[in-house]
């Protein structure tokens, strides 16, 4: 009964968003949704690790190869990005394992799992720097127009056929993310984040659990930078690679929550939304108000809500729902090394 | 060949001896971090823009108001000691409680914060202190002078801090606070006290690296990406809070960088660093100097 409504509800919703852009034509706003979803697919993508005590700051790493293998291979071989997006995403899944494996192996967790997986986008960034002659480093890189099939080359010129690709993509991130809620993988991953040990004398295959989780979310944030690169035509490492889009990655699912499914979404739609209205509303004459602003908000952020808004808001309607499980209740808790 | 030979070594000489030089710089902003990491048990994600916001006031000082450059530092000192402080007071202390992951992001927002408060106050153009320093020439090879005095300047530093942690009161019950946090309230120690005395030294680090700093790169607001991230491997490499380790992995740091550098460009002696970082975090995952368990 209750199962039916929520069925009914988000199938209304849906029907809303597939009907959006049919009725409502603004190029600006459809950009900026077009942004937000696949951003929040990003985020989404993070977060399915980030939830279970796995902080990676490597996500900036694998959206660049996500954006840059596509655009290599479509600009160098002539591939096309159909072929070239899933050659992406196992180049990431491929690079996540290689990571990942010795990681979970040798059971490197809390501050040091974050410092690896920085020092690997900062490779990633570093090596797009300086395969320059290929990457055209620092100053960006543009696919080529299509001469001919643009649904070959997947560039759309409209609004509305690219709002409807990364409402499908973003849709598949949620099923993604609803699928590993109810597998067992979700149970064996929150006993891991409590306690790995009892988990592992529980019959739990840390090592499997945690690379399996680490690759979906790997692959997804790579199909995020091919879309994003697609979709804008031009990239750069910063934009699409590195520390910095890690961070923003980690914040806006933290300012979004990220223990609920639409919670990286949330984020997705504050941050941007912040963003650009603090680019508007300052205009060109600041540069860099909007970051200060943004900045501000986080650490507020951090400290005051640090179940995000949507978690927080959604304890506060239903308050006398079962215990929270306690690696909720400390957010991300990461074991301290040597504890 | 033999002279090719004689070229290569002298040149491979001097990349040996910059990468010393420029390790002492690094061994210095890793024993910042280390000793906020030690004693409070916080990575300061935003500890390179400190050094920034540093560099920032020394250009403005010596540039501005033509302040002479040894008078200029000690005030860019002070002035970053008082900002460490500060972050411990505004941003660290509330989350003290905190998962440590929580803490972190905290200072990746604050890293946010200084990083656009410096690109709003005095823009993106890239900033030089204009004090032109002499080359010099040693043999064959050349070594700059600023390169030379920051490793002696760090040098000094960290002799100090050394003296600092060792001979004093408040040293001493810093290193106490690392071992047992705990238990030195008991002790009749404050530690709130405590905590901001480190933060404010740890702030005081970051100013000098930044004196030193300054003489040999251009500042910009968005200066500490290019030395933050390796500042922290470092630590991570010789092992968070581990000041001996981290001394160490400085120098090995700053020879591959140095070492990678001379072969190709600068930018794979860093992609070299951050692979090697990878690899010795699986057989060393505690850090260099770690004992095996």
């Amino acid at each position: 009964m209750m199962g039916q409504g929520r069925i009914v509800a988000c199938g209304t919703a849906l029907a809303a968003l597939v009907a959006l852009p049919f009725v409502y034509r603004d190029p600006y706003h459809l950009h900026i949704l077009v942004l937000i979803l696949i951003w929040s697919f990003a985020y989404t993508s993070w977060s399915m690790m980030g939830r279970f005590g796995l902080v990676s700051l490597g996500h900036g790493g694998f959206m660049g190869i996500g954006a840059y293998v596509t655009a290599l291979l479509w600009n160098h071989l002539g591939l096309t990005p159909w072929i070239g997006i899933p050659v992406s995403m196992v180049a990431a899944g491929a690079l996540a394992l290689i990571v990942g494996y010795p990681c979970f192996r040798f059971r490197i967790t809390g501050h040091y799992f974050v410092l690896v997986t920085l020092a690997l986008s900062g490779i990633v960034l570093q090596i797009i720097t300086a395969t320059r002659d290929y990457t055209g480093g620092s100053l960006g890189y543009t696919p080529n127009r299509a001469a001919g099939n643009r649904l070959l080359a997947l560039q759309f010129d409209d609004k509305t056929s690219w709002y409807l690709i990364a409402l499908a993509v973003w849709l598949a991130g949620i099923i993604v993310w609803h699928l590993v809620d109810r597998s067992m993988s979700r149970y064996a991953l929150e006993a891991i984040s409590e306690d790995e040990d009892a988990a592992a004398a529980a019959g739990v295959n840390v090592t499997a659990e945690k690379l399996k989780i680490t690759l979906i979310s790997a692959v997804m944030t790579a199909l995020a930078g091919a879309v994003y690169c697609q979709y804008q035509m031009f990239i750069t490492p910063d934009t699409v690679s590195g520390i910095a889009v890690s961070l923003q990655m980690v914040f806006a699912a933290i300012v979004g929550g990220l223990f609920v499914s639409l919670g990286p979404t949330v984020g997705a739609v504050i941050t941007i939304l912040l963003a650009e209205t603090l680019r508007i509303g300052f205009g060109t004459k600041a540069v860099g108000w909007d970051n200060l602003v943004y900045g501000v908000l986080l650490v507020l952020f951090i400290i005051f809500l640090p179940k995000g808004i949507l978690g927080s808001l959604l304890d506060r309607l239903k308050p006398q729902r079962k215990v929270p499980r306690a690696h909720e209740q400390k957010a991300v808790q990461i074991a301290r090394p040597g504890t | 060949m033999q002279a090719f030979l004689d070229i290569f070594d002298i040149y491979l000489l001097e990349a040996i001896i910059n990468g010393i030089l420029l390790g002492g710089v690094l061994a210095l902003l890793a024993l910042g971090l280390n000793l906020i990491f030690g004693v409070i048990d916080v990575t300061w994600i935003c500890y390179a823009e400190l050094v920034m916001i540093g560099m920032y006031a020394m250009y403005f000082l010596v540039q501005y108001y033509g302040i002479s450059y040894f008078i200029a530092a000690p005030l860019t000192i002070l002035l970053v000691a008082i900002l460490g402080a500060l972050l411990h007071y505004l941003v660290i202390a509330p989350l003290l409680t905190a998962p440590p992951i929580n803490q972190l992001l905290a200072t990746g927002g604050v890293l946010f914060v200084l990083q656009s408060f410096a690109t709003v106050a005095f823009g993106i153009d890239f900033r030089n202190l204009g004090i032109r320093l002499p080359v010099l020439a040693f043999g064959d090879m050349n070594f700059s002078y600023a390169r030379v005095l920051s490793f002696l300047a760090a040098l000094v530093g960290m002799v100090a801090v050394y003296l600092f942690m060792t001979r004093t009161f408040t040293g001493t019950a810093i290193r106490a606070i690392s071992q047992d946090r705990q238990i030195m309230a008991l002790m009749g120690v404050d530690t709130k006290r405590i905590y901001l005395i480190t933060s404010a030294i740890g702030g005081g680090l970051a100013g000098l690296a930044a004196c030193l700093l300054v003489l040999q790169y251009d500042v910009h607001p968005f200066v500490g990406l290019s030395f933050g991230p390796i500042t922290f491997l470092i630590c991570v490499l010789g092992g968070l809070g581990n000041f001996i380790g981290g001394f160490i992995a400085a120098f090995v740091f700053a020879e591959i960088i140095s070492l990678g550098g001379l072969f190709s460009d600068l930018e794979w002696g860093y992609v070299l660093a951050f692979a090697f970082f990878i690899v010795m975090m699986f057989i060393r995952p505690a850090g260099l100097l770690a004992r095996r368990r």
